[in-house]
This record gives C-alpha cells, sequence and structure tokens, in this order.
C-alpha cells in the first residue's frame, strides 16, 4: 500500500496550509488567504460527506444543506444580535443534527436511485425554504453583521486569526474522523457499506448505525457552515443550492473515496481547479464538465488513489 | 374566501404544470427503472429543447415549426449521449452515473450561457394560441389548453404503446425484473436506446411547451428536475401510472400551495404570521408530502420492480 | 427426551403461484446436526432465509428455545443465537479475514456505539476472532484480505464469522458448495470438530458429507418434507430413494 505516499502528501498540504498566512501577506496577496480558508473550510465539509458516502457507501446528494443550515443559524442568530459564538456554533452543530436526524431518518428508509433522490429533494427543500425567508435575505442573502465573537478568548475579525482558527478546525475534524472509521462504530459502518445483508446476519441492525452516521456527518457540516458564514460574512440560499452538494460529492471522489485525507487534497484540488479554469475562460465549465465526465469513464480512485494502490469500493 | 373562479383556474394550472412533470417523469422514471441508472442530465434536455425551440421560433415566426423541430433535435441528441456517455456506466455503481450526468449539466449550461447568453429567451406566443376560452364565465387561456391537450394525448400514446405493443410489453418487463428479459433473449440495451430517446424527446417537447409560459433560461432543467424527481419517488420507479398519477398530484398542490396556502393559513394564524409561513410553507410542500409517501411507503406509490 | 432448540411449525411460504414452503414442521434438537436434503428447488434456501428473518413467512410460527421468533428482524435473532451463513459466499470483501471475523465478534460483544477506540487493536476483538480463525483452519490467513482468499478459504471465512457470534444454533447454507473433494473434505473435517457441541441445521448438496455430519436428515422436495429419520432410515426409505436418491446423477 502507499500508505508513506499518501502521509507524506498529506504532510506537505498541510504545511503548506499552514505558512500561506505568511506567504500571503509577504507578496500582499491576501486572496490567497481567502481561497486557502475557503478550500479549509469545504474540506471539512467534504471530511464529513466522506464519513457517511466514502465509509458508509451512503451517497447523499443533499450535504450542502448541513452547510447551509450551520451557516444560516449563525447569520439568523447575528441578525438578532446574538454574536457570541459560544452560542451560536455550538447551535449550529446541534440544529443541522436536528435536521439530519429527520432528513436521514426519511431517506435511510430507502436505497440507491431513491436515497440518492430524496437527499437531493429534501436539500432542495432547504434551498427553497432559504429563498422564501424574506426576513433574512431570500433570495439575495444576508450580510453578516457581526462575526461571531469569542471574546475574551481570540477575535476572529483578524482574518489571519480566523485563518489559523479554521486550519485547526480542520485538522481536527482530520483527526476525529480518523477516530471514528477506526473505532468500533466505524467498523461497522464500513461492514454495512460492504455487505449490508451480511451485517444483518450477524447481529447488527444497521439503520441505526447508518442514521447516527448520517447525524455526525450532519452536524460536521454544521459546523463548516459555521466557519463559512464567517468567512464570508454572508450567508445566502445558493450555499444550499444542489450544484453545491454536487461540488461536495466531486472534491470527496476526485480525493479518493474512502480514504482518510482524500476529501482535503480532492477540496483543495477542486478550488484550484475552479480558480485556474475560470482564469482561462469564464465558460470554464464547458472544460470542467467534460473532465468530469472523462474522470469517471477512466480515471478511478481519485487523486490520492493515483498514488496508491487502495482499492474502492463503487456504488 | 377563496372564490370559486380562482379555484378552478388554479386548478387548470396545476393540471396543466402537472402534465408538464408527467412529459419529462415518464422517460426517466423509465430510465431509473429499467437500467437502474441515475440520470440527472435529464433537465438539460428539457431546457435544451426549450431553447431549440425558442431560437427556431425567433427565425422563423413560426412557434409551431419551434416544437417539431426541437424534438427530432433533442432525439438525436438523446441518442447520441446515451450511446457516447451513459452505456460504459449501466455497469458502474450509482455513484459513477451522478457524477458523469452531472458533469453533462454543467457542460451545457455553460454551452447555453455560452450560445444564447446568460438571460434567458422570452417566446412569443403566435396569434391563434392568444387570448381565452371562457368556461363557465371563467377565462380559460386557450396556449393552457393546448398544453394540457398534448399532455394528454401524449399520456394517451405512452400508455397504448407500453400496454399494447410487444416494445411496451419489454419495456415494462425491463422495469420489472430486467434479468428475466435479458433471460429471455432480448437485447435490453437496445430496449434502453429506444426508451432514452423517446424519453429525450418528450422532454424536449416538455421544454418546448413550457417556453412560453415559464422562463426559457439557463436554471431551468435542474429546477424541475427535481420536482420530477419528487414525482417519481412518489410514483414509484419505473411505473409509468406512477409517474402520471404523482406529476398530477405534484402539480395541483404546488400550485395550491402558493395560491390559497395564506388564506388558509389566515384562518388560525395573524395576518401576518401567515404571510411570513405561507411562502415558506409553500415551497416545501410537495417535498413534505414525498416525505409523508415514503413513511408509510417507501417504493412508492405503485412500485414497479417485483425482484 | 433431548429438548428441540428450533421448532418450526406449518411454515408456508410461495413465490408467486410456487409453493417453496409447504406446510413445513421440523424440529432440530440440542446438540445434534440435523441436515436438509432434496432436489434443487426443493426450497431449502428459502427456509434458511425464512429462519434467519431475511424472509417473510406468510403463516407459520418459528420458535427458538421455545421463543416465538416468527416476527423478530434478522439483527434480533442473530443476537438471540441464531447465526446463519450463505451459499453465495457473502463476507465483507475489502476487509482482512481477522476483521471480518472481528466484526463478528464485536456483534456479539454488544458494544458498538463506540467512536474513539480504534477497534482493530481492542485484544477483546482479535484475539476471539484469532481463536475462531484457528478453529476454521485459516489461521495462517489472518491478514488477507477476504477478496484474495480461495473460494474454500472464504467459505470457511464464512462459517468462522457465524462461530464468532457465538450462536446457539448455526444455520449452514450449503457449506460445501462449489468446493472441490480437498476442500470438502477438509470442510467436513472442520463441522465433524463442531459435531456434539453446536447445534446446526445443515443444507447439503453433498450427500457423503451429509451421511457424514448427521444425526438426523429431513428430505424435502417441492418445499414438502417427505421424511424425516437418521441417516440409516433416510438410506432405506423406499420413498426417499424414488423421489432424490435414485437418480442422484441430477443432484449435484
Amino acid at each position: 500500500m502507499g500508505n508513506k505516499t499518501q502521509i507524506s502528501i498529506v504532510v506537505f498540504v498541510f504545511l503548506g496550509l499552514a505558512i500561506i498566512p505568511l506567504v500571503a501577506q509577504m507578496t500582499d496577496t491576501p486572496f490567497y488567504l481567502d481561497l486557502a480558508r475557503r478550500m479549509m473550510i469545504l474540506s471539512i465539509g467534504a471530511l464529513s460527506l466522506n464519513l457517511i458516502m466514502g465509509y458508509g457507501g451512503l451517497i447523499s446528494f443533499g450535504h450542502a444543506a448541513y452547510i447551509g443550515v450551520g451557516a444560516y443559524t449563525v447569520g439568523i442568530c447575528a441578525e438578532h444580535d446574538l454574536v457570541s459564538g459560544f452560542i451560536q456554533w455550538p447551535l449550529a452543530i446541534i440544529l443541522s443534527g436536528l435536521f439530519a436526524v429527520v432528513f436521514g431518518a426519511i431517506s435511510l428508509r430507502t436505497r440507491g436511485v431513491y436515497f440518492i433522490m430524496i437527499t437531493l429533494a429534501l436539500a432542495q427543500m432547504m434551498y427553497f425554504l432559504g429563498v422564501s425567508l424574506d426576513r433574512y435575505g431570500g433570495d439575495d442573502g444576508l450580510p453578516l453583521i457581526e462575526r461571531s465573537s469569542f471574546e475574551p478568548l481570540i477575535d476572529i475579525t483578524n482574518n489571519i486569526v480566523l485563518y489559523y482558527l479554521i486550519f485547526f478546525a480542520l485538522l481536527f475534524s482530520l483527526f476525529l474522523s480518523k477516530r471514528l472509521v477506526n473505532s468500533r462504530f466505524g467498523m461497522v459502518l464500513q461492514g454495512a457499506r460492504s455487505n449490508e445483508t451480511r451485517m444483518k446476519a450477524i447481529g447488527f441492525p444497521t439503520f441505526g448505525y447508518q442514521l447516527t452516521a448520517f447525524v455526525i456527518a450532519g452536524m460536521m457540516a454544521g459546523f463548516a457552515g459555521a466557519l463559512l458564514a464567517n468567512h464570508t460574512d454572508f450567508i445566502n440560499p445558493d450555499m444550499m443550492h444542489w450544484t453545491r452538494s454536487g461540488d461536495l460529492i466531486i472534491m470527496v471522489l476526485l480525493g479518493g473515496m474512502g480514504s482518510l485525507a482524500g476529501p482535503v487534497v480532492g477540496a483543495l484540488a477542486f478550488l484550484l481547479l475552479e480558480e485556474l479554469l475560470s482564469g482561462v475562460t469564464e465558460y470554464w465549465q464547458l472544460i470542467f464538465g467534460p473532465f468530469l465526465i472523462l474522470a469517471v469513464l477512466f480515471a478511478r480512485g481519485g487523486l490520492l488513489g493515483f498514488f496508491s494502490a487502495k482499492e474502492r469500493e463503487n456504488g | 374566501m377563496i372564490d370559486a373562479t380562482l379555484l378552478f383556474e388554479q386548478l387548470f394550472n396545476g393540471l396543466q404544470f402537472g402534465l408538464l412533470l408527467f412529459l419529462l417523469a415518464a422517460g426517466l422514471t423509465l430510465v431509473f427503472g429499467i437500467m437502474d441508472m441515475m440520470n440527472l442530465a435529464h433537465g438539460s434536455l428539457y431546457m435544451l429543447g426549450a431553447y431549440v425551440a425558442a431560437q427556431v421560433t425567433l427565425w422563423t415566426g413560426s412557434f409551431v415549426l419551434g416544437v417539431f423541430l426541437s424534438l427530432p433535435v433533442i432525439l438525436f441528441l438523446g441518442i447520441v449521449l446515451e450511446a457516447g456517455v451513459l452505456r460504459p456506466l449501466y455497469a458502474r455503481g450509482h455513484l459513477d452515473q451522478v457524477l458523469a450526468t452531472f458533469g453533462m449539466i454543467l457542460f451545457f449550461n455553460e454551452f447555453v450561457r455560452l450560445v444564447w447568453g446568460p438571460d434567458g429567451i422570452e417566446v412569443p406566443l403566435p396569434e391563434f394560441l392568444q387570448g381565452n376560452v371562457s368556461l363557465f364565465g371563467i377565462p380559460l387561456p386557450n396556449y393552457r389548453l393546448v398544453v394540457i391537450g398534448m399532455g394528454l394525448l401524449v399520456a394517451l400514446l405512452i400508455y397504448l404503446l407500453v400496454t399494447k405493443t410487444r416494445t411496451g410489453m419489454l419495456i415494462r418487463a425491463g422495469a420489472s425484473n430486467r434479468e428475466m428479459v435479458e433471460a429471455l433473449g432480448v437485447d435490453i440495451n437496445r430496449v434502453f436506446t429506444l426508451v432514452f430517446g423517446l424519453g429525450a424527446a418528450l422532454a424536449a417537447l416538455a421544454g418546448a411547451l413550457a417556453g412560453p409560459i415559464l422562463a426559457v433560461t439557463i436554471g431551468m432543467g435542474e429546477h424541475i428536475l427535481i420536482q420530477v424527481l419528487v414525482v417519481i419517488v412518489i410514483g414509484g420507479i419505473g411505473s409509468i401510472r406512477g409517474a402520471f398519477v404523482g406529476a398530477m398530484l405534484i402539480g395541483i398542490i404546488d400550485i395550491f400551495g402558493r395560491s390559497f396556502l395564506d388564506t388558509f393559513f389566515k384562518f388560525f394564524l395573524p395576518v401576518n404570521a401567515a404571510e411570513t409561513a405561507a411562502p415558506a410553507v409553500a415551497s416545501m410542500l410537495i417535498y413534505i408530502l414525498m416525505a409523508g409517501v415514503l413513511f408509510f411507503r417507501p417504493q412508492g406509490l405503485f412500485p414497479a420492480k417485483t425482484g | 427426551m433431548v429438548r428441540s432448540l428450533l421448532e418450526v411449525c406449518s411454515l408456508r411460504k410461495t413465490f408467486g403461484g410456487v409453493v417453496a414452503t409447504d406446510n413445513l414442521n421440523l424440529s432440530v434438537e440440542q446438540g445434534t446436526i440435523h441436515a436438509i436434503i432434496g432436489p434443487n428447488g426443493a426450497g431449502k434456501t428459502t427456509l434458511i432465509s425464512q429462519l434467519s428473518g431475511l424472509l417473510e413467512s406468510d403463516s407459520g410460527k418459528i420458535y427458538f428455545d421455545g421463543m416465538d421468533i416468527s416476527n423478530l428482524s434478522t439483527p434480533d435473532r442473530a443476537r438471540l443465537g441464531l447465526a446463519r451463513t450463505f451459499q453465495i459466499t457473502s463476507v465483507f470483501q475489502e476487509f482482512t479475514a481477522l476483521e471480518n471475523v472481528a466484526l463478528a465478534v464485536q456483534a456479539h460483544d454488544g458494544h458498538s456505539f463506540r467512536f474513539w477506540r480504534p477497534a482493530r487493536s481492542e485484544i477483546q476483538l482479535t484475539q476471539p476472532a484469532q481463536k475462531t480463525l484457528k478453529t476454521v483452519g485459516l489461521d495462517d490467513r489472518v491478514d488477507t484480505p477476504a477478496r484474495l482468499l480461495s473460494h474454500g478459504e472464504r467459505r470457511q471465512l464464512e462459517i468462522s464469522m457465524a462461530l464468532a457470534t457465538k450462536p446457539r444454533m448455526l444455520l449452514l447454507d450449503e457449506p460445501m458448495a462449489g468446493m472441490g473433494a480437498e476442500e470438502s473434505r477438509r470442510m467436513v473435517n472442520i463441522l465433524l470438530k463442531l459435531k456434539g457441541k453446536q447445534t446446526i441445521l445443515l443444507i447439503e448438496h453433498d450427500m457423503d458429507a451429509v451421511f457424514a455430519l448427521a444425526d438426523k436428515i429431513t428430505v424435502l422436495v417441492y418445499g414438502r418434507e417427505i421424511a424425516t429419520g437418521s441417516p440409516k432410515e433416510i438410506r432405506a426409505d423406499e420413498e426417499v430413494r424414488s423421489a432424490y436418491l435414485g437418480d442422484e446423477a441430477d443432484v449435484t
């Protein structure tokens, strides 16, 4: 197994991320700080999706909804002058978890194409809910009046502070994922992906485990959403649009599904690719779309899979 | 109070929207059912159908010509896509299918933006389709009547095709038990190309007809696709009958929700709260319905799969 | 009289018009190996699936140790001690042999909502798993991914997973299916080691194996029981001979 190569890539990536604020400051290119921050937040989102999709085999096409719930929680709290991050963030995590309980309980009754469609539809419902919330900006979204306050601990209105907060949040999420997938719970989750009938036959009621994973993933995405609201200083329904859910799936796959740090590499690669392509042409998706199709048809195993022979289970 | 005229008018609109959904759902539910294939790009065919029809209408001045030209164009495109991109994916997992068809959406959306610009096209209605017919003193727009007529006609044709012909028998058998059909020595791939092409043409018809009512814009395909997915989930994957019933339900409930929910809410909520809540709930209504149906019948109302 | 661990009363299952299980009564005694034989299409696998809960019965009752389990889910039945294997090998392909069995140990252990400690290094899981792998003779393949095992080894792994759940009864669905003579012999030896200690309901086409292992045999034809008795009695039974043993050629 190419585990060593994988680890060195990941270490390299994190070292790179760690020094970006320095580089951005020296070269006076705050744009890169912004881009890297966005990369890391979406990495957390992709990591959370990877838990259920990569390790659980559950293709959720509505994961952006939980990012949206997290972001809206922060935005709506701020709108009502509740700015303490100590309240906002846990609330964002709890609420997205609650949504995941309900949505998961509905969609996990089904499998396959049904599951994909239902997660997609429920997420789109959240999008339309966002659009119809006129009080909170409706279609246009809502500027975040004030970033979450962590007084007297840290001040994330400072962009560098926010950057490192996100950096450590990502490291923590990665560590959390690692513990989770290798734990007893993680083994059950992977067993159910591999062979659900067998799991039932040896005595695992898989539904409960899958729902739990779904909720954990939802909460993690909600956390990413809380970060995203602070990053963009803005919330809008677009965060929950189904194409955002599609982006998350692509990130997970680009990095190699079911590999631990794959989603991080995938998210970085995705945003970098978007940046590069949109620099080449305004119509960058004209290139990206076919690229996606070709990648599906011909390259399997994702970017990290490129460097290791780790087998990937599909479908 | 809700007055009877408005109620009837909206019922009429719901019916028309439902039939539009049916045109899209009929083809797609068979694609899902027969090949166990996840195809997100169906909405793109609908969008392209609308754009082609609109463009031809603008060139020739004939809306009818636009509609009838967009069908073969999209049919051809559908067959090319099926043979070129989708066929290698049948044996793959759903994830690969999702991804590849997602890539198709990105491509087609951008393609449309490149060719027709970001703003969308207005499709003018020909003279003879403008105006209203009066039924019991209620004015019904001619064009919507035509859409309803076309929708019902197509529904009837599909019904006849599926129930009365040999091909239809194969399609039905394929949706309920694919292995069985293959074991009988039928080339299921050819059945599928046929179904896919037919589905593409129906999507184009829906798009072309929708042009003058809804806006011809870039996002139109995805917007309606999700509603179509809800229809399919409610009706049961692979079931034409389910698609029809689901489409009618969703069409009417969606329109009613948007028109009457605030009136309804005002019965027991303060006016202010009702006016805030109604649009939010209305936009969620069909999804709540879907969740409800799934709770009682996870395989939809008319499950086609038998094993 | 020996206590019967599994009681099946008037069990029935039809698929469309086809009767797969026809008013079946069956009683498996504690500590015995009870084989079920019958020509293809006799409804043997259907029966196992009904017993393990993967298929819902149309009517009839299943009692396990005196308890009515007819309406319990598959996992619930498994946790009561009813473990099954599958005719078509059903293991976790990307897990190693040890991980496969450790997961089964974990199922029996019952504490799976643990999110932090790495399961692969838990002695409580790996030690019993290793022991069970040894019973089936896979101790030298512990770290091999299941998908790289030979067909025969994967069948051994199946048995090992079922055993790891510390079952009170094993439902074995053609453990020798698709095996060569050498592999079959090894499997018979594994099962002989369990004989007397483990209650087993065995479905098998390999008659040599059945007669070498079973304490009792039930013959099933079109879902209906036509005879039950000791191997000796079954061998001597005229009806069985004509219905089944006579044309052994198209049995397997």
